[in-house]
């Protein structure tokens, strides 16, 4: 019942302003599927294309094989969940529920059933004659919710729908979203700017700026294993040096500016020593080392964050982030100590010196 | 400090008995002698029901009852039929010109409400340039623009742009998302509209109708020119009124009171039902004008432009016709400056009254509606209240209505003002302050208290803080209140027709006993002087507020 998702070559304007630049990607049947980017990044114009309220300039999407460009949104069978719920302030709960039921004739009983049904699994049954005035944020959100997939939509589209709420709902809600999803097993489009929601709600991830598609890949490989500078440093906090790729015997090393040399095993073979390239190195990623081996930073400044503790680093003339797990035995870092870094070989990644493409064996712009 | 206090809570509340002994002379005074008068007999002075009696059980009487009504509830549903289409289509759709037309629209909204039915003669009229170019190319006969038929015309072409400005505001207000949502859910376009769009707008439509509905009951102008013997109550007020003055005086004073109780039914049933239904909108998107392209594009442009067209041609006309030469009420086809120079010398002092009297009530109306504001929106309490509401009164007060309350209540010592101009000046205070008291109120509510706080904790005074910060800060808002004032008081005709004498004539009353007299070009050179000021002073509005809107 559900449905795979291609773009082909898919290309946005506004007049002359070329917004999506021929995109292509393949999101499958019943996977929760988010969009994530910086705002302006074409997130929402991509996800308003599916749903029919934006056009299409160019190139294709199918619904399994069927292109959907010409038809209009009212016969795409989509369920839509907007930022701002868009629930209809004249309508009780339980008749905003009903409208798209309505709309295509279903016969009472069969009416009031899904209804019912629908209302019970996103927990509001008891608001269904209420106003949707009186409603919370988080309870607005539901109506939205079962609003849209109790049509039995192909595809269930949102837009930032966790926005508006405040922090400790907005976690709540998407463990109800991604419950609901995995239940019905409805193909999923989720847009949002906020990574950790990303991270946390989706099976797979496409990372986009300005209409291009950084990488798509599952919230762990985009991670640990990013495409290039640009998502090494969008999801979550990457230090960035120069180094260069250096040769010991069979193996090969990464040679940092001050002579600190590791053993790297994870390379494509087409890298060849003496080539430049920046590596990028999580805050949780570098070890403390002895004085005098590895790399060299002062502290800074300091964040206790309970759990660990985030300092702020200078390293050779640039701000660098290091995150102090607090184990019983860590020492407290004081500001303007010095401290000696070594990384860890395995965990870091390297890419070609325009920070472009990875250059880690089996990193690839779209992952599975 | 604590003797600025002292003073200043004595200065607000100087203001607040000023302000109610002023309410209480030249508002609630009047009326309750209105009242009285209605149940008096004129002769003897005792109480008597025998006015209401023969309003009711006198045919010629209560037929101006329904006739009022039957053209008022057409009127409602014309201006809804034109009004609420226009707005949708001009805010789904890139109309071209689109901001010109609205400046047409609010144009033809502001201008005096006599003009239409004057123009409409002019050219449709049993002598008018259309229907007698008609009859001589060919041969064809208009139907007749006068009567029951005139007066819809007239209104419905004059009233619409309440609707639309109401209508308009509200589609602002409406997320794009609410439609999205509806097309999402395999909403055809044309069912979307009608179980989303207008239900949603429908309560603001109801207040725009219900400013059509109090000015339709309560204009007299239009159904006395073009209404030949279709007697509305205010039509009937100014003729028991004027024809026998003292035996019909009390008669009139009883039929005013049935139409204001009647014009404050409809305003509390309104009031009651759209406020169980309003819905609280706001839009972070608002609906887009799309271009549209084809037949569908030429209908929407068609529909947009005929009805502003249609609804301006009262103003083209008028200037047009200023600049012919006349000869009697005949308009030659010639060019001429006379009517120009006719008004200059024989209504010279029509013209000066009306800026004399409008720029002093624009003064009082500016004070007093700040003075007002600030004590209803910052030193709420119940007398500050009462004070908002007793202001709000005029509202429902036909303006022939309260002309006839003025007269009636000062025409004898100690309070003989009949005849003076400071009862001119008066009537304009109150009919208009509404306005910008309104205005004033609502900008008063965007202000941050902090910010005269702020001045205080820098060493002002409350009072000096209200003087030299809160006072202006509140202008732009005051000031469009104040420009709607000034428009609407210099259009005044209502109360003004009862209330001149030869000394106090205005302009608004001068065309009047013009265009009544058949001299049409005074009329039409006065007319266009009056709506260039309009014009202008519109412009200024524009300016001063930064976009082309006008909340009435």
């Amino acid at each position: 019942m559900s449905t795979a998702i291609t773009f082909s070559n898919v290309v946005k304007k506004y007049a002359k302003n070329v917004v999506i630049p021929a995109l292509s990607l393949e999101v499958r049947n019943g996977e929760f599927f988010t969009l994530l980017g910086p705002s302006g990044c074409g997130k929402t114009t991509l996800l308003r294309m599916v749903a029919g309220f934006n056009s299409i300039e160019s190139g294709e999407i199918l619904f399994d094989n069927i292109v959907i460009n010409q038809i209009p949104a009212n016969k795409r069978n989509i369920g839509m969940v907007f930022q701002n719920y868009a629930i209809f302030p004249h309508m009780t709960v339980g008749k905003n529920v009903e409208y798209g039921l309505r709309l295509r004739k279903t016969p009472k009983q069969e009416l009031k059933a899904r209804t019912d049904e629908i209302l019970a699994r996103v927990k509001i049954e008891e608001y269904r004659d209420s106003p949707p005035e009186r409603l919370s944020g988080g309870q607005q959100q539901r109506v939205a919710l079962a609003r849209a997939i109790v049509i039995n939509p192909k595809v269930l589209l949102m837009d930032e729908p966790l926005s508006n709420l405040d922090a400790k709902l907005r976690v709540e809600m998407r463990g109800t979203i991604r419950e609901i999803q995995r239940s019905v097993g409805i193909t999923t489009i989720y847009v949002t700017h906020d990574q950790e929601e990303a991270l946390a709600i989706s099976d797979r991830i496409a990372i986009m700026d300005k209409g291009v598609i950084m990488q798509v890949g599952t919230p762990r490989g985009i991670y640990q294993r990013p495409y290039n500078v640009f998502v090494a440093t969008f999801i979550g906090f990457s230090n960035l040096f120069d180094a260069v790729v250096g040769q010991s015997g069979a193996e090969k090393t990464l040679e940092f500016s001050n002579g600190y040399t590791v053993p790297i095993k994870q390379l494509k073979n087409d890298v060849k020593a003496g080539e430049k390239v920046r590596v990028s190195v999580r805050p949780e990623d570098f070890v403390q080392a002895p004085e005098g081996d590895g790399i060299r930073g002062t502290v800074r400044t300091s964040t206790f964050l309970g759990r660990y503790v985030n300092y702020q680093l200078i390293v050779e003339g640039q701000e660098m982030e290091f995150v102090q797990d607090l184990r019983a035995d860590a020492e407290f870092l004081t500001d303007g100590q010095e401290v000696w870094f070594s990384v860890a070989p395995e965990k870091i990644n390297v890419f070609d010196q325009t920070g472009g493409h990875s250059l880690i064996e089996g990193v690839v712009r779209f992952g599975s | 400090m604590g003797a600025d206090k002292l003073q200043l809570r004595s200065f607000w509340f100087w203001v607040l008995i000023a302000s109610y002994i002023l309410f209480a002379i030249f508002l609630i005074y009047p009326l309750s002698s209105l009242f009285s008068g209605s149940f008096q007999d004129i002769t003897t002075g005792a109480f008597t029901l025998k006015h209401f009696i023969t309003f009711f059980t006198k045919r010629y009487y209560y037929n101006s009852l329904f006739n009022s009504f039957k053209v008022t509830i057409c009127v409602t549903v014309l201006t809804m039929l034109v009004g609420i289409p226009l707005a949708y289509i001009m805010s789904v759709v890139k109309i071209r010109g689109k901001d010109f037309l609205q400046i047409l629209i609010i144009i033809s909204m502001l201008s005096p409400p006599f003009i239409g039915a004057y123009s409409w003669i002019l050219l449709f009229g049993r002598n008018g340039f259309c229907t007698n170019f008609l009859r001589s190319i060919f041969g064809v006969t208009m139907p007749s623009v006068y009567g029951f038929n005139g007066i819809l015309l007239v209104f419905t072409l004059k009233l619409f742009p309440f609707i639309f400005i109401y209508v308009s505001g509200a589609l602002k207000k409406l997320d794009v998302s609410l439609v999205e949502a509806a097309e999402g859910l395999g909403c055809h376009p044309l069912r979307k509209l009608f179980t989303i769009v207008l239900p949603l707008v429908l309560p603001t439509a109801m207040a725009g109708a219900l400013l059509v509905f109090i000015n339709a009951l309560a204009d007299f102008a239009t159904p006395m020119l073009i209404g030949e013997g279709y007697m509305t109550m205010p039509v009937m007020i100014y003729n028991e009124f004027i024809s026998e003055v003292g035996g019909s005086a009390n008669f009139a004073a009883s039929i005013s009171v049935i139409l204001v109780f009647l014009t404050a039914v409809v305003f509390l049933l309104q009031k009651y039902v759209v406020g169980t239904k309003s819905y609280v909108m706001s839009s972070l998107k608002p609906i887009q004008p799309k271009r549209m392209r084809g037949w569908k594009n030429v209908l929407a442009h068609l529909f947009c432009y005929s009805f502003v067209l249609l609804a301006i041609i009262p103003q083209a006309t008028v200037i047009f016709t200023s600049f012919l030469k006349t000869s009697g009420p005949v308009f030659l086809m010639e060019f001429s400056l006379d009517s120009y120079t006719k008004i200059l010398s024989k209504s010279a002092d029509a013209i000066l009254n009306t800026y004399r009297f409008a720029l002093l009530a624009l003064l009082i109306i500016v004070v007093l509606g700040m003075l007002i504001a600030y004590l209803a929106v910052r030193r709420k309490n119940i007398a500050s209240s009462v004070l908002d509401t007793i202001s709000m009164f005029p509202y429902v007060i036909p303006g022939s209505v309260l002309g006839i309350t003025l007269l009636l209540a000062f025409n004898k010592r100690p309070l003989l003002l009949a005849g003076t101009s400071a009862i001119i000046v008066i009537t304009f205070v109150i009919r208009r302050i509404s306005y910008t008291i309104r205005s004033s109120s609502a900008i008063l509510y965007q202000i941050a208290v902090s910010t005269e706080e702020a001045a205080i904790g820098l060493g002002d005074s409350e009072l000096a803080s209200f003087l030299k910060v809160t006072t202006r800060i509140m202008m732009p808002g005051v000031l469009s209140g104040a420009i709607l004032s000034w428009i609407t008081c210099i259009n005044e005709l209502s109360a003004s027709v009862l209330l001149y004498t030869g000394k106090t004539k205005t302009m608004s009353v001068a065309i009047f006993t013009e265009v009544n007299r058949g001299n049409y070009g005074t009329a039409a050179a006065l007319s266009a002087i009056l709506t260039l000021t309009t014009v202008v002073s519109l412009l200024i509005l524009f300016k001063v507020t930064g976009n082309k809107e006008v909340s009435m």
